[in-house]
């Protein structure tokens, strides 16, 4: 890179390494967490938003993107919390969604009209539509509990947001 | 009494904005550490989990909210009292944690409602209910707000809002059309707290001066409310007192335990951090 310009697409390469913490197989470029990086003069701003207002995984998150920038040399770092627009699993890399469910969390599924799916959501385990939801609350705030009614597993559901 | 108690604070030197983005960091938070209370106690574990998760979304709506009324008393501090004592150098008095730590009763102006007591699950879930359902059209209400803060702050806060109703709404209705004995506790839930909710739709001065109309909010709230109760065969009880002050810092006996609590360590370890 020379001096005074960054190349965003290696920067996203590198920041890909950082996982989130409750999801490792996850990436917050994944997660669409990283919304935009600007260098002002020769500070490197990092735009980043929560999935969920209380994510407990925000601070950390923070830092992490720091020691992995301030390894590729840069000093001067900001990283800037942005609330709006509001974060949605719609911004979710396919790849993302493919790592989600061999990892066995069902990915977020949308129904053909785009609005969010209730019933039906496809089980990771054995691809089956017949599922039923144990709690619309899982093990962190962006998790529903579903279970399999044919393969009789219980998953993970990363819900539609 | 009520025009003293309102001069009372605005001697606190708050202005409208600053109290009113506190007035619903204060509602999130009161809510937050009640829900919080039932960890390790839920009647089964994912409900447990899904009560706490409710506590950790509201606790992030109430950091988001007092980082930014920590802001505006900073800038209006600097900008005011300190300018000269400090040479011109910017101090910053206010943070999330010391407008959740370290004011008194008196200053909170969180709504009666939220800090009622857990009671039984019933209880719980009525009040996360009539909260939720009153903060599902608060915030569609506040996001078209010119502030731009508050209305992005609301915009995040209905998405995970929209779950809290639904939820609650569903164990009001499986409890109040449940047993004989769900349905004896939803029904004394409902005599408990319906007389907490009409102070939610009464603006006091500081919605009053920024133009922020919660009266009409009560008409949708009522209805949805009341398609629930019907589902759940509950019935709103008659003639009710209604209690105000909360949201001008007139509390009740509650507020005082829960903040001796909530506060412990920031009141005995001064500036402790973990």
């Amino acid at each position: 890179m020379k001096p005074g310009t960054i190349d965003k697409k290696v920067l996203y390469e590198y920041l890909e390494e950082i996982k989130d913490p409750e999801v490792p197989v996850l990436s917050i470029i994944d997660l669409g967490i990283v919304r935009d990086i600007q260098l002002k003069d020769d500070e490197l701003e990092v735009t980043i938003t929560s999935t969920y207002m209380g994510c407990p995984a925000m601070d950390m998150i923070a830092t992490a993107i720091r020691i992995e920038l301030t390894t590729l040399g840069f000093k001067k770092i900001k990283i800037i919390r942005a609330i709006s627009p509001a974060w949605t699993t719609g911004w979710m890399s396919e790849a993302g969604k493919r790592k989600l469910k061999e990892y066995g969390i069902a990915p977020p599924q949308t129904r053909s009209d785009g609005l969010r799916l209730t019933d039906g959501v496809e089980c990771p385990h054995c691809n089956s539509k017949n599922t039923s939801v144990i709690s619309e609350f899982g093990s962190t705030a962006c998790k529903a509990l579903y279970r399999c009614n044919d393969c009789k597993e219980p998953f993970d559901y990363f819900k539609c947001h | 009494m009520q025009d003293l108690i309102s001069s009372n604070d605005k001697f606190s030197g708050n202005s409208s904005l600053e109290a009113y983005v506190l007035h619903l960091a204060d509602n999130a938070l009161l809510l937050g550490q009640k829900n919080a209370e039932w960890c390790g106690h839920g009647p089964i574990l994912e409900q447990d989990i899904a009560i706490t998760n409710i506590s950790l979304d509201l606790i992030g709506q109430a950091r988001n909210l007092y980082q930014y009324a920590a802001s505006l008393i900073n800038q209006s501090t600097n900008k005011h009292s300190f300018a000269e004592a400090t040479e011109g150098k910017p101090i910053n008095l206010a943070s999330e944690d010391s407008l959740a730590c370290l004011r008194t009763e008196r200053e909170f102006k969180n709504c009666l409602l939220v800090e009622q007591p857990n009671g039984d699950w019933a209880q719980t879930m009525l009040r996360q209910f009539l909260f939720s359902s009153y903060q599902y059209y608060l915030y569609q209400y506040l996001q078209n707000n010119a502030d731009e803060t508050l209305s992005a702050i609301s915009e995040k806060s209905l998405k995970e809002v929209t779950y809290h109703l639904r939820w609650s709404s569903e164990w009001v209705i499986r409890m109040g059309d449940g047993t004989e004995e769900s349905k004896l506790r939803m029904q004394y839930a409902m005599e408990e707290l319906w007389r907490y909710t009409g102070e939610l739709f009464i603006p006091v001065y500081y919605e009053k001066e920024l133009g922020i109309d919660v009266g009409p909010l009560k008409d949708n709230w009522l209805e949805k409310v009341k398609l629930v109760l019907d589902e759940a065969t509950l019935s709103i009880p008659e003639n009710v007192f209604m209690q105000t002050g909360g949201k001008t810092g007139t509390h009740t006996e509650h507020l005082g335990y829960i903040l001796t609590e909530l506060q412990y360590l920031q009141r005995t370890y001064p500036g402790c951090e973990w």
